[in-house]
């Protein structure tokens, strides 16, 4: 493996809570390393399977879902609803075979700058420890 | 007979107009198979049969008959389907009439011909026995050996909440011993199961045919065709292969009855049922979800409970 290789991390961070949170990171001067791209979802709700399989086909190497925490949705259920798809999203992916940490979910809420870093640093460990993603990924498109 | 009182309902329906159409199988050109049939005098009813090679789920057509009244041969993967169709309400309450029959699982024609040489020209059904004729041989096969796995796999032959049920209800195989292929799967390390897919996926040729076939994809535009979003590319790119199949089996979760059906249709003899029958393991592990079997329980993924298990959550 190349040396330099740095991962790419794609999150998809609820609008009320997580994002919120990265901002609150942002705003108190929180480090963390730079391999996340963000993208800013209505809820964790919202996130349709096909975003995090699309984004791994397409050499992201690893994804990250953040929401509220349980009971803090702002639309009362979306994180519940979330909750049920990443459960068994997760489960199908590994046992297709794609390595379990690929895909990692968490609830950050809006007053935790701190553990927004920390997660983040946590899946880029994770990923770095995995290497680039070899499966699904498609060469040429 | 169970194939005389399919007729004699199908025939009492029709002429008492309680429907305006009834879908069954009938015996058709090819040995070893049989064709849903779409039956709308009393007459017709003759045509309609019933034997091991009735392997469609014929709740796949009730999509295309929204404004008919329809009576529908139901096995118990079929009228699992039926119920799991309601719930997403996909027909209007009192449309359908099941007329339920115990099924005595369906004989797999891929093991069949394996079995014999040559090709296959005749098959005839008699008892536990199977007797198929071809050029230069003739021979008797023992039913029992030739199921379909997702048959073996059965744990509800009797179809539910039929309005009539012709036959008497079978003795079903217990929940416990169900979902063997995805827990035989489940043993294997990733890098094999990877493998494994990306073998089976390898060889697919993007017919569509285990989507058209199955009762649950009824979506007006499928992800696959969708251009805005473009989720996909139309090739046949290996990532563009497991990621379709990946999609397909997905969008199943807490929605398939493991009838079997895509593996049936598929052309090219792709392993399919053990991806479903994992969702299907999953959300009754999770979510204690059986689909097809109550009416009133909604769908597993639309739907919560405030305690369900996060720690995978960080």
């Amino acid at each position: 493996m190349d040396n330099n290789w740095e991962p790419k991390i794609l999150a998809f961070l609820c609008n009320w809570c997580s994002y919120a949170g990265a901002d609150l990171a942002g705003t108190s001067r929180i480090q963390y390393p730079p391999n996340i791209r963000v993208i800013r979802v209505p809820c964790s709700g919202r996130i349709n399977p096909l975003f995090i399989l699309k984004a791994l086909q397409s050499g992201i190497d690893g994804v990250l879902v953040s929401g509220c925490h349980p009971g803090d949705c702002h639309y009362i259920s979306g994180n519940y609803i979330g909750r049920r798809k990443s459960a068994t999203l997760k489960r199908f992916l590994e046992y297709l075979g794609i390595e379990e940490g690929r895909v990692q979910f968490s609830w950050v809420s809006a007053a935790e700058g701190g553990k927004f870093s920390q997660v983040v640093d946590e899946v880029i460990q994770d990923i770095k420890k995995l290497g680039p993603l070899k499966r699904l990924v498609k060469e040429q498109f | 007979m169970i194939q005389q009182k399919i007729r004699e309902k199908a025939k009492e329906l029709l002429s008492k107009k309680t429907v305006d159409l009834i879908i069954g199988f009938s015996e058709w050109t090819l040995p070893l198979r049989t064709t849903p049939i779409f039956i709308r005098t009393p007459e017709g009813a003759e045509s309609l049969t019933w034997n091991s090679f009735c392997e469609n789920n014929l709740a796949t057509y009730i999509h295309k008959f929204s404004r008919f009244k329809i009576g529908i041969v139901v096995k118990g993967c079929d009228a699992r389907s039926i119920t799991a169709l309601a719930l997403e309400k996909r027909f209007k309450p009192g449309q359908l009439f099941l007329i339920g029959v115990p099924c005595q699982r369906m004989v797999d024609r891929r093991k069949v011909k394996r079995a014999v040489k040559g090709e296959i020209l005749q098959a005839r059904e008699e008892g536990d026995l199977i007797h198929v004729k071809g050029d230069g041989f003739e021979v008797s096969l023992k039913r029992e050996d030739f199921l379909y796995s997702s048959c073996e796999a059965c744990t509800h032959r009797t179809p539910i909440n039929t309005d009539v049920l012709l036959g008497d209800p079978v003795e079903e195989s217990p929940l416990a011993e169900s979902h063997a292929e995805a827990k035989a799967f489940e043993k294997m390390s990733p890098e094999e199961r990877w493998r494994f897919f990306e073998k089976e996926t390898s060889r697919c040729i993007r017919c569509y045919a285990c989507r058209e076939v199955c009762p649950m994809c009824y979506c007006t535009e499928c992800f696959v065709d969708s251009s805005r979003p473009k989720w996909m590319e139309k090739s046949l790119d290996p990532s563009d292969l497991q990621f379709y199949h990946i999609v397909r089996a997905y969008h199943q979760t807490g929605r398939c009855t493991g009838c079997g059906a895509c593996e049936r249709a598929c052309p090219m003899d792709i392993r399919l049922t053990y991806l479903t029958q994992k969702l299907n393991r999953d959300v009754r592990e999770l979510y204690g979800f059986e689909t097809g079997v109550d009416a009133e329980i909604p769908p597993p993924l639309s739907t919560f409970d405030p305690e369900d298990q996060q720690e995978f959550i960080k």
